[in-house]
C-alpha cells in the first residue's frame, strides 16, 4: 500500500501539529503521524476518573509564541488561555509568600518580608523583562551554523552579532549571567528573604537536572520568562480544558488548513533511498511516501531510531549518543474531594489560583536536588502544585477538584531501584509533603496518578523522560541544539528534517520548533 | 452618601480591591478582584454574575400599551409576545437615536423596561390619550446579570424554568421561595440570564445563588469585566458609542440608529403602516443614503501593532481595560476618516479590537483604516480592518 503526500510528520505532538499546520497552511499535502489514539504528546488532557480532567504531563502555558496564534488561528479553532491570577508559596513557619495581579499589593506583600525586597522586586523584571526582549528575535529566528562558512551563514552570524552589539551592556552582562550562572547567585543580588528567592528560583530547575546553585539554572529560569500572557512578559496561563484543550485546538487547525492527521499510526522507521528519506514505515507495516519527511520526535530518536546511525555522520552520531536527557521530572496528579487548608489561612481558597510552590527555602530545594545527585528521588521534593478546577469548572465535577503536581527531582536512572517498583512510593513521598504544608490534604485524594521520568518515555516517547526532548543546558542550546552543523532542522538525509523539542529554541509547549522547521523547509 | 443597591452588603464584602465607580448615583463594582481578567473569564468559561440594579426600571401597563410602545420604540414591539423579550432603541423625531434598552413583556398589556437614563418624564408625555400607566419601579427591585457558560446549570439548580427558557425569553418564576422575573437576556454576548428580584428579596436570592454556583467558581463581576464582554459582543455603549440626541449640542454629536447598525430593525418597515417617533426620518435616510457613518467592528493588523512599538523600543502593551474615550481613524494617506471608541486587547481573541465609525463606503468588511495611538508622546498610526460585529458570538449564546 503506498501513498504520496509532499510531507509527512512524525509525532503528533504539539510541534508535529503546528509544523503540519504550516506546511498545510503553504498548500502541502501534509500528513501528521501519531503513534497514540490522541494527539498532543506531553500536551495532553485525559479524563482517567468521571467528570476529572487530568493535565496527564504539561498543565500551564507561556512560551507558545503570540504569531502561532495569529497565522494558525488559533482562537477561531478553540484557543482559551484562562489567566492564573496568583502565586502561593508557603513557608516553613507557616508564613507564606502570595503574589496576585496587583503591582501594588504585591509591593506589600513581600515588604511583609523585606521593604528592600518589595523594592527589589520591581527591579528584578524591569531588568529579566530587558533581557527577554533582547534575546526574542534569537528566539524566533533559524539559528546561525556555526560550522559553515557558507556566505548565508556568516551573514546570519554576523547579524546576531549585530543585534546583540545593539544591546545596551548592561542587558548583555545579565544576559551572559544568566546564561552561565546560577538562579540562587543571581537571586542573591536582588533579594535577601528566603522565601522570595525560593519562590523565583523555582523556574530556573524545572525539568532540569539542576540544583539553584548549580550554574545553568541561570538559563533555565530565563528561558521560562520566554513566554507571555497577553504581553507581559514571563506571565503564564491555562488553557481551557488543559494543554489538551490546547493541542486539540492546534489539530483543529491543521485540519482546517488540510493537514490530515492519522491516530494509531506509530512509525517504525523513515524509508530511505540512495541516501534521500523518501517515506515512512508504519509500525503497522503501512508504508507511506512523501518528498519530504520530518520527525517531531527527540533527538535520539530522530537520528539514532528512525534511520540507521550508520548513514549518519559519525560525528553526528557521536554527538546524539552523548546529548544529555537524564529526566528528573515526574508528575503526581490527584483527584480532591475538595481544596486543602492552609493552616494560617484558614478557609482561602484564592491561594490555589495559580502555581503554588512547594520549596519554601533554596536550601530545601538545593537538598531536594542533592537526593537526585546520588541517584534517588527527593526525600522531600520540590512540587510545583496548580489546582486547575479553580480556575476551569469544568476540569472536575462540582464542588471537587484536580490538582497537578510537577515533581522534582526524580531522576531517570534510579541507583539500586527501579520506577517500576517504586511508582507509588515517589506517589506516597508527594502526598506526604503535601500533607505537612496542607493538614488535611490526605483526607482529600480521592484518586491518583504517578508519572514517573519511565513512564513518560514510555507513554509519550520522550526519552529519558527528559520533558524538554533533551536538557537545557548551554552546550545543547542554539548553535548546539541538537548537534553543531545540525541546528537548522535539517538532517545530513536528503528529505530528513526535524521539528520536535529537541531543535531551537527547545522544549516546553512553545510551537516554535515546528514553526521554525517549517519555515526552513518551505520558506513561510 | 452614595447609594447602594439591594446587594451591596454581599457586594462589599467580596471587594477586594474596594474600587467604586458612582452609576446613577450608585455605588458600583468597577472589579471585585484584583485580576479583572479572571472575573472577565468567568463569564467566557464559568458563570459570574453582576449587579445591574442601578438601570432605571419602567412599567408600562394598561389596554394601550403596545400600541403606546410601538408609537414610541423605534423597533416593533408587537413583534414581541408576552413572554418574550426585546432590545429596543428610541428616537427623537428627527431620526436620532436617544437611548437603547431591553423590554420584557409580561403579559399582553403589561411590560418592563430598562434604560440607562431617567426616562418617566420623556415616556409620561408621550402617553396622550391612550390607557396607559407608566411606574417608576427602578427602587422596587433588583436586578442580577447571571452570565457564562454555566449559567444555566447553576439557575436550573433554583428553578426549573432556566433549563428551557429560550433565548430572549422571560418568564416569572420563583427562585428560594421568593417571587423573581428571569430573562434569558444579558450584555455579554454569552449564554445568561437576568433576574429581577424583589428589594426586600435580594439577599435570600443572592445567598441561594451563590450557593447553586460554588461548584462552578461563580463569582461577582464588576463594570470592567462586563465592559470587555460587551466589546466583543458588539453591543453598544451609552456615552461611549454614542451619546443620546436629547442633550447634544450639535447634529455632530448624534447619531442615527442607522449609523449605529440598527438597520436590521426596519428591514420590514416597507410592509408595515407603524407610525413611530423618528419613522419619517429613517425612511428618508434609508431612501435617500444619507447615514454619515457606519458603525462596523475594527481589529488592529497585530504584527503592525507589536512592530509599531517595537520600533520605538517598547513591549507591545496588551491592555484589557477598555478605553472609552474615541481615537481617529486615517485613511493611508493620513486623510481623516471617523473615529474609534472602545478599543481594547481581547484577552479572548488575542487581538486589539475597537468599535468604529467610518464613512458608509468604507464599511465592508476588509476595509482599512489607521487608528491613531499616542506612543512616547507621539501619534502613531496602526492598521486596523473592518470586520462584521460582533466579534464574539459562540453558539452556546442560544443553544
Ligand atoms: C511532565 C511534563 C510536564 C510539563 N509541563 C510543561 C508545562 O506546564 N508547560 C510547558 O510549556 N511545557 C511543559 N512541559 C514540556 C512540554 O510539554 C514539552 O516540551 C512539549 O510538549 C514537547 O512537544 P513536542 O511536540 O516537541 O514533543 P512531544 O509532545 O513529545 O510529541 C511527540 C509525539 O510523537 C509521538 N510519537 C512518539 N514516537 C512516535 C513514533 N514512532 N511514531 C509516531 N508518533 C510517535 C508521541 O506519542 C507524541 O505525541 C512538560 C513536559 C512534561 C513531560
Amino acid at each position: 500500500m503506498s501513498e504520496k503526500y509532499d510531507a509527512i510528520v512524525i509525532g503528533g505532538g504539539h510541534n508535529g501539529l503546528v509544523n503540519g499546520a504550516y506546511l498545510a497552511r503553504a498548500g502541502l499535502k501534509t500528513v501528521v503521524l501519531e503513534k497514540r489514539h490522541l494527539v498532543g504528546g506531553a500536551a495532553i488532557t485525559e479524563e482517567l476518573k468521571p467528570g476529572f480532567k487530568f493535565t496527564t504531563f504539561s498543565y500551564a502555558l507561556s512560551l507558545l509564541r503570540p504569531d502561532i496564534i495569529q497565522e494558525l488561528e488559533l482562537v477561531k479553532h478553540g484557543l482559551m488561555v484562562l489567566p492564573m491570577p496568583n502565586n502561593f508559596t508557603p513557608a516553613e513557619n507557616g508564613d507564606y509568600l502570595f503574589l496576585g495581579a496587583d503591582s501594588q499589593q504585591n509591593y506589600h506583600e513581600i515588604a511583609r518580608h523585606s521593604a528592600k525586597d518589595a523594592e527589589a522586586y520591581k527591579d528584578y523584571w524591569h531588568d529579566i523583562k530587558q533581557v527577554v526582549q533582547a534575546v526574542k528575535p534569537l528566539v524566533d529566528s533559524i539559528p546561525p551554523d556555526i560550522t559553515s562558512s557558507e556566505p548565508e551563514e556568516l551573514a546570519r552570524l554576523a547579524s546576531v552579532g549585530a543585534h546583540l552589539g545593539r544591546q545596551n551592556p548592561k542587558v548583555l552582562h545579565l544576559l551572559t549571567r544568566l546564561l552561565t550562572g546560577s538562579a540562587a547567585d543571581l537571586l542573591d543580588d536582588y533579594f535577601e528573604t528566603d522565601v522570595i528567592k525560593a519562590a523565583f528560583c523555582s523556574s530556573g530547575l524545572i525539568g532540569t537536572k539542576v540544583g539553584p546553585r548549580s550554574q545553568g539554572s541561570g538559563l533555565v529560569l530565563l528561558f521560562h520568562k520566554l513566554g507571555y500572557f497577553d504581553g507581559s512578559i514571563g506571565d503564564w496561563g491555562f488553557h481551557k480544558g488543559g494543554n489538551g484543550g490546547f493541542t486539540q485546538a492546534v489539530a483543529r487547525a491543521a485540519q482546517a488548513f488540510g493537514c490530515e492527521i492519522r491516530l494509531n499510526a506509530g512509525v517504525s522507521e523513515v524509508i530511505t533511498k540512495n541516501g534521500e528519506a523518501i517515506g515512512v514505515a508504519l509500525q503497522n507495516g503501512d508504508e507511506l511516501y512523501g518528498d519530504t519527511i520530518i520527525s517531531a520526535l527527540d533527538p535520539r530518536r530522530t537520528f539514532l531510531q528512525l534511520v540507521e546511525p550508520r548513514d549518519l555522520p559519525t560525528d553526528l552520531v557521536e554527538t546524539i549518543e552523548k546529548f544529555k536527557f537524564q529526566g528528573v521530572s515526574s508528575k503526581v496528579n490527584f483527584a480532591l474531594d475538595g481544596l486543602p487548608e492552609y493552616p494560617t489561612l484558614p478557609g482561602r481558597t484564592d491561594i490555589f489560583r495559580g502555581f503554588m510552590n512547594i520549596g519554601p527555602t533554596v536550601d530545601y530545594i538545593e537538598r531536594a536536588f542533592d537526593d537526585a545527585k546520588y541517584g534517588w528521588y527527593s526525600k522531600r521534593p520540590y512540587i510545583d502544585c496548580a489546582i486547575q478546577s479553580t480556575i476551569d469548572p469544568d476540569m472536575s465535577p462540582p464542588g471537587k477538584h484536580i490538582m497537578s503536581c510537577f515533581v522534582q527531582y526524580t531522576p531517570y536512572k534510579l541507583k539500586g531501584g527501579d520506577w517500576d517498583t517504586e511508582r507509588e512510593n515517589l506517589g506516597d513521598t508527594v502526598q506526604a509533603t503535601l500533607t505537612e504544608f496542607f493538614p488535611n490534604f490526605s483526607d482529600l485524594v480521592l484518586h491518583r496518578e504517578v508519572v514517573t521520568p519511565l513512564d513518560i518515555e514510555r507513554t509519550v516517547g520522550l526519552s529519558e523522560g527528559n520533558i524538554f526532548a533533551g536538557e537545557f543546558m548551554g552546550p545543547q542550546m542554539y548553535f548546539f541544539r541538537p548537534a553543531p552543523g545540525w541546528n537548522q532542522y535539517r538532517t545530513p538525509i536528503k528529505g530528513y528534517y526535524q521539528c520536535g523539542s529537541g531543535t531551537h529554541p527547545g522544549g516546553c509547549v512553545m510551537g516554535a520548533p515546528g514553526k521554525l522547521a517549517a519555515t526552513q523547509i518551505w520558506g513561510i | 452618601m452614595v447609594k447602594t443597591t439591594p446587594f451591596y452588603p454581599r457586594l462589599a464584602a467580596l471587594s477586594e480591591t474596594m474600587l467604586w465607580k458612582h452609576w446613577s448615583g450608585y455605588a458600583a463594582a468597577q472589579n471585585y478582584q484584583f485580576s479583572t481578567l479572571f472575573e472577565y473569564f468567568a463569564i467566557r468559561s464559568g458563570v459570574a454574575v453582576f449587579d445591574t440594579s442601578p438601570l432605571f426600571k419602567y412599567r408600562i401597563q394598561g389596554p394601550d400599551a403596545e400600541s403606546f410602545l410601538a408609537g414610541v420604540l423605534a423597533r416593533d414591539i408587537r413583534s414581541c409576545p408576552p413572554g418574550q423579550a426585546q432590545y429596543t432603541i428610541w428616537c427623537d423625531s428627527d431620526g436620532y437615536m436617544l437611548e437603547d434598552g431591553v423590554v420584557l413583556r409580561l403579559s399582553d398589556d403589561e411590560f418592563l423596561l430598562t434604560a440607562a437614563e431617567p426616562n418617566l418624564l420623556y415616556f409620561s408625555n408621550l402617553i396622550g390619550r391612550r390607557r396607559v400607566e407608566i411606574s417608576d419601579i427602578s427602587k422596587e427591585y433588583g436586578i442580577l446579570a447571571v452570565q457564562g457558560p454555566h449559567s444555566r446549570t447553576v439557575l436550573a439548580q433554583l428553578t426549573k424554568t432556566a433549563a428551557d427558557l429560550p433565548y430572549f425569553h422571560v418568564t416569572q418564576t420563583k427562585v428560594a421561595k421568593k417571587s423573581v422575573i428571569l430573562s434569558r437576556t444579558g450584555y455579554t454576548g454569552d449564554l445568561g440570564y437576568e433576574l429581577w428580584i424583589k428589594a426586600d428579596d435580594a439577599l435570600a436570592v443572592w445567598d441561594a445563588l451563590m450557593a447553586a454556583g460554588t461548584g462552578y467558581n461563580i463569582m461577582p463581576m464588576g463594570l470592567w469585566a462586563l465592559k470587555m464582554a460587551r466589546i466583543e459582543a458588539g453591543l453598544l455603549l451609552l456615552d461611549v458609542d454614542f451619546a443620546s440626541a436629547k442633550h447634544a449640542w450639535v447634529d455632530g454629536q448624534r447619531e442615527t440608529p442607522l449609523e449605529l447598525g440598527f438597520d436590521w430593525m426596519f428591514r420590514k418597515l416597507g410592509g408595515e403602516e407603524r407610525p413611530f417617533i423618528g419613522r419619517t426620518a429613517i425612511e428618508n435616510e434609508i431612501k435617500n443614503k444619507t447615514s454619515r457613518w457606519k458603525t462596523v467592528g475594527l481589529m488592529l493588523d497585530w504584527q503592525h501593532y507589536d512592530q509599531t512599538y517595537e520600533n520605538l523600543g517598547l513591549i507591545p502593551p496588551k491592555d484589557t481595560t477598555p478605553i472609552e474615550e474615541a481615537h481617529s481613524l486615517y485613511d493611508a494617506e493620513r486623510n481623516y476618516l471617523g473615529y474609534a471608541t472602545s478599543l481594547m486587547y481581547s484577552s479572548l481573541l488575542k487581538r486589539h479590537i475597537a468599535i468604529g465609525k467610518v464613512p458608509p463606503h468604507l464599511s465592508t468588511p476588509g476595509s482599512e483604516a489607521y487608528i491613531e495611538l499616542m506612543i512616547v508622546h507621539r501619534p502613531q498610526y496602526v492598521r486596523a480592518n473592518v470586520v462584521r460585529l460582533p466579534f464574539y458570538d459562540p453558539p452556546h449564546k442560544k443553544r
